[in-house]
Formats: structure tokens, sequence, C-alpha cells
């Protein structure tokens, strides 16, 4: 006879995404929205640029979410952000205001707006799922694509050979009072990150590494297991930046060499011993760096 | 001869490679013809249509093919959805990657017309060695209707696929729609 | 009581928007546009405006920001000019096809290469096709008088619209402008209070993926907003006229009641036109002038009835279609083109990036037009 143990949910229990949505097999884009709303509840606006979003939020006439959505053009996210947040403001009424964005409208064309709102502290959310290239227009490289990955513009023969821009750094520079690293493998990071940015005034920044396994090649089921190797091997850490202060939420007690998470997806199938070890080297150097801004404190 | 093909699928599947091939077999063998997936956003997993138009005729038209001569189905977990013989006439054929009889396939879809079924998944696994079930369901269809031979299906097969798989997964994939060709049955 | 101010087209623009009581403001300055916004900052800084400034880092973030601000219920508005109207292009159309009211103040000015800062017509034109309304001023009066009508029209058929006037003839020269009672206007332009809005109590998506099948439906629906806005447009410029006294019309109509030919025009050079026309009256000419203010929707009624009744129109576009003619040039034979009495039709180009337009300018045109070939495309004064 089996003994039944209850467990305390970690994570709210409500839904505000109906179930049915068109994303991929294993898309983590979609579970990550899933989560977020979770984490903010049913006083938020969602605005969506284009992205894979554009296409899971539903065809007119329906909808995924339970609240309203804002769809927008690609470069516009934080624009319209701030602009629903003013005439919410000026016509007294109250909201989170989420922009939820992919790398391509966060990294490269939607900086531009990005940064202005940032600079201007717009009292915004802006979550990056950043499943690291224009994985909805066909898996084309975007600056958020890792060094050595294979893309439709980065094909095997000439792989991206720049390194994956630092959003966190930049975000940072604009002094905003949160910034945030996440996965979709680490639900109840995610939620906890996100809690604590409803209650903070002002721009908030979460980057969230959100598997595709159409654009990285990799076998759907392993949608959260990717994104926790990309934690273990220091690819991706977990960290916030609060008010300038670094804080890595996860020190793995075995950091595991990159080739474990590399090996999991097809986009990195072609790397040589010699590359592999450059990304090691590349990895190591961010680690130890990141580990060097913890001990700063308050760097603004 | 002006016949419209209508392939149902799900992303990920070569159910657009399969259009291809036998646009590509039907070029070869000097006849007209169009292949074109649906438009529309595609995501891995969800159902997908594609189209191949051949005629001995250029081909003027440019429309949705609202009527199809001959429906292949590459996975059989689309059979309950209506759309799948939609358009066809019972004067049409459905062509089913199916491990199970033509009766099952007809009381799940009530289609009147001629059906046809192969197990083109347990023969793509046995011969490919994955349940990648695309280049049989060619072969199915070929032996259906006769459009084109197999002759040009197997130089077309190794003319789209070689360089992308390789010589080895080519000549398994020709294997498999061979196998599909002689075990299709109705 | 109401107030007489000496100020400029652009300020003129300011007033009215701070008259019009417009909650949202996202901008980005611009030659010669920046008076605009730099007073209307002042005013939400005083205080005298509640409304929230967004200053943007680009004029396509402004249109976004307006467009959120409109869809979060607030009565948004903007200005801009030639590049930066140009910049705003794919939100210009976003504000349509959503069917958010923005207004827009758009200084008309030359677009580059080379740069210049002076008026023609090319930038509002060439944004014809998104779905905006058009209004063109003729005097800094009108420019304020004519925020309220473009907020008034544009809430009642859910479209934007921009208010367009010349840069530096009216942008940067002092005219006298009566400003109405507050209340007056607030009795004539009520809360802005759209049917749909970001609203957690009502939600909604705006604005997804559309497949072929109702995409076209959704488009038709716009048209049938600019039909209904024509109509509004006269509606609105009559109660207008009764409230305040002045009176403009989607087409006005100068000395046209017994005319034998008109000269047709939008913008500040009318005013200039006018003064010609009485001159070649005194010279015995039956000319008439009628301005186009209302551009989007196209006013096909009233030109239509002129057309009837006169035996030669002259177009002066301040504006070429590279590759065609002049654009209210093409629009009217357009207009036209199926009617039984319809006069011949000539089309002049001039003005083009602020090159003075003088009465000598305007007679010359219509003594041309007694000669010339019809078919030519005509330019005015080109030392080429």
């Amino acid at each position: 006879m089996s003994k039944k143990k209850m467990m305390r949910a970690s994570i709210p229990v409500e839904e505000y995404m109906f179930p049915g949505t068109v994303d991929c097999q294993g898309c983590g884009g979609a579970y990550a929205m899933r989560l977020a709303l979770k984490a903010l509840g049913p006083e938020t606006m969602v605005v969506i640029p284009a992205c894979c979003w554009s296409i899971i939020a539903g065809p007119f006439p329906t909808s995924a979410l339970k609240m309203p959505i804002y769809h927008t053009a690609f470069e516009t996210a934080a624009a319209m952000a701030s602009g629903i947040k003013a005439g919410l403001e000026i016509k007294g009424k109250k909201a989170t205001v989420m922009a939820w964005a992919g790398d391509g409208g966060t990294f490269d064309i939607g900086i531009q707006a990005l940064s202005a709102a940032a600079e201007r502290n717009e009292d915004i959310i802006y979550v990056c799922y950043d499943n690291e290239a224009y994985q909805n227009t066909g898996i084309q490289r975007s600056s958020a694509t890792p060094w050595g990955a294979w893309t439709t513009t980065t094909p095997r023969k000439h792989p991206k050979d720049r390194p994956k821009k630092n959003m966190m750094e930049i975000m940072a520079a604009h002094r905003i009072p949160y910034c945030a690293t996440s996965t979709c493998g680490h639900p109840e990071d995610f939620v906890r990150k996100l809690q604590k940015a409803k209650e903070i005034v002002g721009t908030r920044f979460v980057h969230v590494l959100a598997t595709c396994p159409t654009g990285w090649r990799s076998p759907p089921e392993w949608q959260l297991k990717i994104p926790r190797l990309a934690v273990e091997t220091c690819v991706f850490p977990l960290y916030e930046i609060e008010n300038g202060v670094y804080k890595i939420n996860k020190k793995p007690k075995e950091k595991l060499p990159v080739i474990e998470y590399l090996k999991t997806q097809g986009r990195f199938r072609h790397l040589t011993e010699e590359q592999v070890q450059y990304i090691q080297g590349e990895v190591d150097k961010n680690w130890e760096l990141l580990l060097k801004k913890e001990k700063l404190g308050r760097i603004f | 001869m002006f016949v419209e093909v209508r392939w149902h699928g799900r992303g990920g599947q070569g159910v657009v490679t399969a259009s291809e091939l036998l646009a590509g077999a039907a070029l070869a063998e000097g006849k007209y013809l169009q292949a074109f997936p649906e438009f529309g956003p595609e995501r891995m997993g969800a159902p997908i249509r594609a189209f191949t138009r051949i005629s001995d005729e250029p081909i003027e038209i440019h429309s949705h093919v609202y009527t199809p001569d001959v429906v292949v189905v590459l996975d059989p977990t689309l059979l309950g959805n209506p759309m799948i013989t939609e358009g066809l006439s019972d004067e049409g054929k459905l062509i089913v990657n199916y491990p199970g009889t033509a009766d099952e396939v007809r009381k799940t879809t009530k289609f009147m017309g001629r059906i046809y079924v192969v197990d083109a998944t347990k023969i793509a696994v046995e011969t490919i060695g994955r349940p990648i079930a695309n280049t049989c369901c060619v072969g199915a269809l070929v032996k259906v209707t006769g459009l084109v031979t197999m002759d040009q299906v197997e130089a077309q097969i190794r003319k789209m696929l070689q360089t992308k798989i390789g010589e080895k997964a080519t000549e398994a994939n020709i294997q498999a729609s061979k196998r599909a060709y002689k075990e299709v049955a109705s | 009581m109401s107030t007489v101010k000496v100020i400029t087209g652009n300020h003129a623009a300011s007033f009215g928007a701070r008259d019009c009581r417009a909650e949202v403001i996202a901008a980005y300055p611009i030659t010669p546009q920046t008076q605009v916004v730099e007073l209307l900052s002042e005013f939400c800084a005083d205080g005298v405006l509640k409304a929230k400034f967004i200053k943007v880092e680009s004029e396509h973030s402004a249109m976004a920001a307006c467009i959120g601000a409109s869809a979060a219920g607030a009565r948004a508005y903007t200005a801009t000019s030639a590049h930066g109207l140009a910049l705003m292009h794919e939100m210009l159309h976003w504000a349509a096809n959503a069917r958010h009211p923005v207004v827009m103040a758009n200084i008309n000015r030359a677009m580059g290469p080379p740069w210049s800062i002076w008026t023609d017509q090319n930038d509002s034109l060439a944004q014809r096709d998104t779905g905006w309304l058009q209004f063109y001023c003729e005097s800094n009066q009108e420019v304020y008088d004519t925020t309220m009508i473009v907020f008034k029209v544009c809430e009642q058929v859910l479209l934007p619209g921009m208010l367009v006037l010349d840069a530096y003839i009216l942008s940067h020269t002092y005219e006298p402008v009566e400003m109405p009672d507050q209340e007056l206007i607030d009795e004539f332009l009520p809360p802005f209070d759209p049917p749909y809005r970001m609203d957690l109590d009502d939600p909604h998506a705006f604005g997804a993926l559309c497949t072929p099948e109702w995409y076209m439906e959704l488009r038709y629906l716009i048209q049938e907003a600019h039909e209904k806005a024509l109509v509004t447009a006269r509606e609105v410029e009559k109660e207008f006229t009764k409230t305040f006294g002045r009176s403009y019309g989607v087409v006005e109509f100068y000395r046209c009641e017994d005319a034998e030919e008109v000269i047709m025009i939008a913008g500040s050079t009318a005013s200039t036109a006018k003064d010609a026309v009485d001159i070649m009256r005194k010279q015995g000419r039956k000319i008439g002038l009628a301005r186009i203010k209302l551009f989007r929707p196209f006013p096909n009624e009233e030109i239509r009835e002129l057309a009837s009744k006169v035996n030669k129109l002259i177009v002066i576009d301040r504006n070429i279609s590279f590759g065609n003619q002049g654009i209210f040039f093409n629009e009217i034979k357009a207009c036209l083109c199926n009617e039984k009495n319809r006069p011949p039709v000539y089309g002049f180009i001039a003005g083009l990036g602020g090159r003075d337009m003088k009465i000598e300018d305007i007679t010359g045109i219509v003594e041309q037009a007694d000669t010339c070939d019809i078919e030519e495309i005509l330019w005015w004064g080109v030392k080429l």
C-alpha cells in the first residue's frame, strides 16, 4: 500500500496559460512564459514583439494567455511597454507591464529601445527568453548565438566566430535596480527572481535561457536537462545584479567540463577538440571574472 | 494528365521533402510540376501539409490545392482529423502510413474511395534505423498512382539527400522506398 | 474668455496639444519640430499639462510608445518631421492597423540627401498609404484649431491622424492665435474613452497573427472607418465653426463661386495664392482657389462638385512622386477620371526644398497654364 506524501508547492499552482499552444515539442520559451505568469500573477500585461511567442500566443481570434497581450513590431518591445505603462499611470491604473522578447528582439534589433528604456529606468519588467538565434524565422544567428554554434547563417564550415554578447553587463551598465539570469530548467529560481522583480520599481531585466530543440538540434525531452547542464558547466551562470551588487546563485560543487553540455546538441557536433578546448578556456575565464565581480561589493 | 497530391504529416517528418522528391522525379520525366508547403509558421511536431502538382502541360495556376486527387498521410496519429479527407472525392486515393488494415483506416476516416496502407514507420526503422517515413511514402505513392517511375525516385533520393545525409543513409532510404513500393496494399 | 497670443506654428501645435489635454507625449527632437516638444515639456514640468512625457531615443520608439499609451486608454500625442516621420513609417502602419487615435503634428520638411530643413510635402505624402488621416494647415491659427478637430475625428473613428504644417513658413513664423476658453474646448472634445484597451478586467490579445481568412475583413473595416471619417470630418468642422466661429471645411473654397479656373493647393502657399487670386481677379480673370485641407480620407465629393462647375483646374504640388507626377495632381485626376464633365487638369511642381513661392510664382504658373501642353510635367522655376 503506497503512502501519500504531501509536498508544498514551491511554485504557484494557478495557471495563466491555456494548454494546446503550437510551440515546438520541448520549447523552453513556452514553459518559461508559463512560469513567468505564475510568478507575476494575474495583474500583468504582456508585450510581445516579433518572436516565437508571436505565434505561440495563438492566431486571431484566439489567445493563449488569460491576461492582456499587446503584440508589437520587432524592435519596439521596450518602447511599447514604456508607453503602455505611462498610459496606465496617467489613467491611475496599476498593472505589471512585462515585455517578453526573444534574443533577436533584445540583443540586436531591440537593443536601442531597451537601452533607452533602461536609461530612463522605466517601470517595466523586461524578460528576454533566449534560445540563442532567430528561431522563429528559421534558426539564423543573432548576437546571442554562442561561439562555435551552427545556425543557418553560420554554417558548419563557418560557425559563429564571435562570442555571445553579454547582455547582463550591458544592462547593468545602465544602473538599473535589478538584472538576473535564469533558465527554463530552473523553475524555482526563475519564479523566485520574477517574484522579487515584481516588488522592485524601475527597469528589471531577466535573461532566461530557453531550450530550443529545433534550433539546437536536441531531443525535445531534454528541455530541462540541457539548461541545467549549462549551469553545471558554468556556460550560463545563474546570478543577479541587484543595485550594483553581483550575487551568483549557483556555484556548482563539481564544475562539469563543457563537453558535457556541448555534446547534447547537434548545433555543436562539428566542433573539433581544439574548438572545445577554446570554449572551455573562455567559459573558465568568464566564470573566474564573475567570481571576482561578486567579491567587489557594490560596483555602482 | 493533371494530378494534385496533398501530403499530411507533422513538422520534422520530412513532408516537404517528400513533396519535393515527387516533383523532382516528375521533372526528370519531362513533366511540369509545382511543389509547395502550406504557407504558414511551422513548428516541430505540429500538423502540416504540403502539395505537389504534376501535369503534362505547363502549370499556370498558383492558388491553393482544394480538391486533391491523392492524399498521402505520413503520420497515422493524424487520421482522426477530418481535414485528412477534405476535398478528396470518392474517386480519389488515400495512402496512409499505417500499421494495420485499410478497413481500419476506412472506419476511422469514413472515406469511401480507395485506401492503401503501408507500415512505412516499421520499414523505415528496419531499413534506415530511424522512424522517418517520407521516402517510404513516396515509394507507396508511385506504386499506387504510377505518376513517376521508381528509377526516377531512386535518382531523386540520391540527388536530394546524398550530400545532406551521406551515402549509407541515402541507400537505406532507397531500399526503404522500394520496400514500401512492394508492400503497399489496399 | 479666449486669449490671443502671438506665437509660432510650432507653439500653436504645443498649445493645441495642451488644450486638448494630451495625456502621454513621446517625442524625439528634429529640426524644425523641436519647439513643439520643448514647450510641451515645459507645460508638463510646470504642471500646466497633466501628462507623462517619455523622452524616447528615436522617432520609431516615439510612435511605439504613443501606440502603447493609446492602447492603455490614454490620449497620445507626438510631433516630428521629414526623416523622423520616415523612421516612424513602420509604426505609422501599426498605429492605423491597430486602430489607435494617436495624433501627431508633422512639420513638412524636405527629405535628404541633400540635407534640407526647409519645407516641402514629400515627407507626409509618402505616408499617405499608412491609414493615417491627414489634415493640411494654412496658418498657425488653423494648426491650433485643427489639433482639436483631429483628436475629435480620430477618437470617433479610431484611426490615427496627423496635422501638417510647413517648415519655417508656419513652424517658425509668429502669427496671432486665438485660444478659446478651456471649458468650451472640453465640451467640444470630451475625454478619450476607447471601446477596447489593455485592461486587466477585460483582457484581450491585440495584434495577433491573422491568417488570410480574416485579414481582408479587418482591412475592410479600416476603409469603412475612413469613409466614416470623411463624413465625421465634415460634421466636426461644422460643429467647430458653430462653437468657435472659425471655418475651414475639408476643402476650403476661395472665390470659386463663379470661377472658370481654380488653383488647387495644400498648405501655407494657399495664403499667398489667395492674394494672387485677388490680383488676377482685378485683372479680369475669373479665377478661384480650392485649398485641400483633408487629404486622407480623400474628399472626392467636394472635388467632383468643384470640377463640374469650372473649365480648368491648376494643381500646384510642393512634392513629387518620382517616376510619375505630383501627388495631389495624381489623386485629383484619379478622382475625376470617370466624371462626365471633367475639366482639363494641369499639374505644376513648385517650391521643393523650401524654394520660396511668391505671388509672381502663382500668377506665373496660371499664365503658363494658358498655353502649355497639358501632358507636360511642369516644374516651375527649375534652373535647368
